[in-house]
């Protein structure tokens, strides 16, 4: 060996040592979006988790290990149970409902006919509102003498209805409410998967003589399957953490018909300062979720195809 | 009765521009007809019409003798093959194939029939519980024309079939569309926008430019008598070389740079007027025999070795000119050349409009003849 190669040779073992020594790079780019996701996502989760096995004081210390007690009140709680019940009623009355119209509002205005994107601004628009301003808005709607729901009921020879007041309307008035807001959104993700569509797909159909619902069936809705999937499991999973609307139009009432299970934690946590059972409701919540999402993949993976 | 007949066809979406200008044509029961020209020349826009996928501005199109304006799709009874397949993702092979027998109302034994007789036609018998992203792109191919099989209608239309595929998967196809298509008897309207395509598959090839009809004919019609400077450019494969030409004394000064001498004979065939645009295919371009008298002195700008042929480059005037010589030819850049040229091989066009004068009175070796 020259002396030159040895030189070099050592120059190099010297690199390598500093390299090994030196921070893998990647962390560092890491380290911004670690730092922020274990400051607030993971750091409250495991406090949360542990919280849900203590009692608590009304500033939230915990101070009493109480095993599963917090899970066993729930259970046995009429009132939590009737909120697990309100829940799986409000997801069942929202989510097939918003995928559905939006389905169908997309399908109708995604031809290119001229006008049609006015129709598309209108349909998406509810994106753009916010659930503070279309509460309000829906609650005047809903007012029991002044709003436009009573007019048309009394004007039809009805008696005014307690839209978010009578125990056997207010679920469905929320439902109605919540699927107009969430229609914007599903509706500009079905439009965008059809937007996909080759044309010649729609034409082939056309040169065999297909109809309309040959071309949703055959067409459309395989073709836009992975948009359909989305849009589903998202719908679902915000049905399960809705909270705004009810916060806004009825405040869990009337006789509690519309409390939900994150409004009851919201509740139970910052109105009753019972931490540890809302800590016990979230990690409910949270294993409901992922039981739920995960058992729709299951069921609706064989439905979807990927281009 | 032809089995498609176009009468002064024009169509226009915004009513200013026409896509397609006054366009006439016949194709015949069991024809190969093809379409070609430039992208954005129309070509497309014609098959969609005939399809029914777009409406006809003005003008008359007839099917099987009846006036087929307004006629819907499907009662056209014909099938289309599109540039991208339209192959559903989501279906097997099979469904891909049966796709639309359902709306028909074919019975299920007779789809059966259907699907065994086109899956074992193209080969696709084994794959068709197979999704097609797991096919390759040819095997894809197929499937799109099992379907236009499957329909039994006896007009198909392809748009760009074989685009997608590479050169030599291409050629194989070729052989076995025509192949198909003559077994069956169909009537084929095939869009390209490659010439060699055009002519190996062609019965009949329109040669379409800006919406316009530039020429109709047989392969060897457009090949040997090219309607104007843009079908004598646009066939053939070297480009045919297209140059200004001069009548001066000595002879035919080609891009004010190249003078060809002209003999007593040559002279005499030469069109009316003393400017024309020439046009002469490479093939016509020939080294000239040692002592040769009357050769041109070119300068070689580079050469093309294909092996069984040399493609040799030189500049005539600013036009690059490429003669193409049988055997293989060492030739250094820079490197001069004698070659051989004689007006009675030219094409003669109009200087303005580029319309044929004369088409080339001989072409060596290259007429068609009976082996």
């Amino acid at each position: 060996m020259t002396y030159e190669h040895a030189a070099a040779s050592v120059a190099d073992q010297q690199a390598q040592l500093k390299a090994k020594r030196r921070l893998p790079v990647w962390i560092i780019y890491l380290l911004p979006s670690m730092l922020i996701f274990a400051l607030f996502t993971i750091y409250p989760f495991v406090r949360t988790f542990i919280t849900s096995f203590f009692a608590t004081s009304t500033t939230g210390a915990m101070t009493k290990f109480v095993g599963l007690q917090n899970y066993i009140d729930l259970f046995t709680n009429a009132n939590y149970l009737q909120s697990l019940g309100t829940t799986f009623l409000y997801t069942l009355l929202t989510v097939p409902l918003t995928v559905i119209i939006s389905l169908l509002l997309a399908v109708l205005s995604a031809s290119n006919l001229p006008g049609m994107g006015i129709f598309r601004t209108i349909f998406s628009s509810t994106m753009g509102i916010s659930v503070a301003a279309g509460s309000v808005f829906w609650n005047l709607l809903f007012h029991p003498t002044a709003g436009l729901l009573n007019q048309i009921v009394t004007s039809l020879g009805g008696k005014p209805i307690g839209w978010l007041t009578d125990t056997h309307y207010a679920i469905f008035a929320i439902s109605a409410v919540s699927i107009w807001m969430n229609i914007g959104f599903s509706y500009l993700v079905l439009m965008g998967g059809i937007k996909n569509i080759d044309d010649s797909h729609y034409e082939s159909v056309e040169i065999v003589g297909g109809g309309f619902f040959y071309r949703l069936r055959k067409v459309t809705i395989p073709l836009i399957s992975p948009s359909l999937f989305f849009v589903f499991t998202t719908s679902l999973i915000n049905a399960f953490q809705s909270f705004g609307l009810i916060d806004m139009l009825t405040s869990g009432g009337p006789n509690n018909t519309t409390n939900l299970m994150v409004y009851k934690l919201y509740q139970d946590a910052f109105v009753n300062f019972r931490f540890g059972s809302a800590s016990a409701q979230g990690i409910i919540l949270f294993v409901l979720i992922l039981l739920i999402s995960q058992l729709q993949t299951k069921l609706t993976e064989r439905l979807v195809t990927y281009q | 009765m032809h089995k498609i007949e176009i009468r002064d066809l024009t169509k226009s979406y915004d009513g200013k521009t026409n896509i397609l200008e006054e366009i006439s044509l016949d194709v015949e029961e069991g024809e190969f007809y093809v379409l070609v020209g430039p992208s954005g020349c129309g070509k497309s826009t014609l098959l969609r019409v005939i399809a029914g996928l777009e409406k006809i501005t003005s003008g008359t199109l007839m099917i099987d003798g009846k006036i087929a304006n307004n006629m819907p799709p499907k009662d056209r009874n014909l099938s289309m093959v599109f540039q991208n397949y339209a192959l559903y993702p989501h279906m097997t092979v099979k469904d891909n194939i049966l796709f639309g027998l359902d709306v028909k109302k074919v019975p299920k034994a007779e789809q059966k029939r259907r699907l065994d007789e086109a899956a074992e036609m193209l080969g696709l018998t084994q794959y068709l519980k197979r999704k097609p992203r797991e096919l390759s792109g040819g095997q894809r191919q197929r499937v799109a024309l099992a379907r236009s099989v499957c329909s039994q209608s006896p007009i198909c239309l392809m748009d760009e079939p074989l685009s997608n595929l590479d050169a030599k998967l291409r050629g194989q196809m070729r052989n076995e569309i025509r192949r198909l298509q003559k077994k069956l008897g169909l009537t084929v309207i095939y869009v390209t926008h490659d010439q060699v395509e055009a002519m190996t598959m062609g019965d009949h090839i329109m040669v379409l430019h800006g919406g316009k009809i530039q020429q109709m004919g047989t392969p060897l019609e457009l090949y040997n008598q090219p309607a104007n400077t843009f079908v004598a450019g646009f066939i053939g494969s070297p480009q045919m070389n297209l140059t200004q030409a001069t009548l001066t004394e000595k002879g035919l000064l080609l891009g004010g740079d190249l003078l060809v001498p002209l003999n007593e004979e040559e002279r005499a065939n030469l069109p009316e007027g003393n400017q024309w645009q020439i046009g002469v295919r490479a093939e016509q371009i020939e080294p000239a025999a040692p002592g040769q008298q009357d050769t041109c002195l070119v300068y070689a700008t580079s050469t093309e070795m294909m092996g069984n042929e040399t493609q040799v480059l030189f500049h005539v005037g600013d036009t690059l000119f490429t003669a193409r010589w049988t055997g293989q030819y060492i030739i250094d850049p820079g490197q001069h050349l004698h070659v051989s040229l004689s007006a009675d091989d030219f094409h003669f066009f109009d200087k303005d409009k580029g319309t044929l004068i004369r088409p080339a009175l001989h072409i060596k070796g290259f007429t068609a003849q009976i082996a």
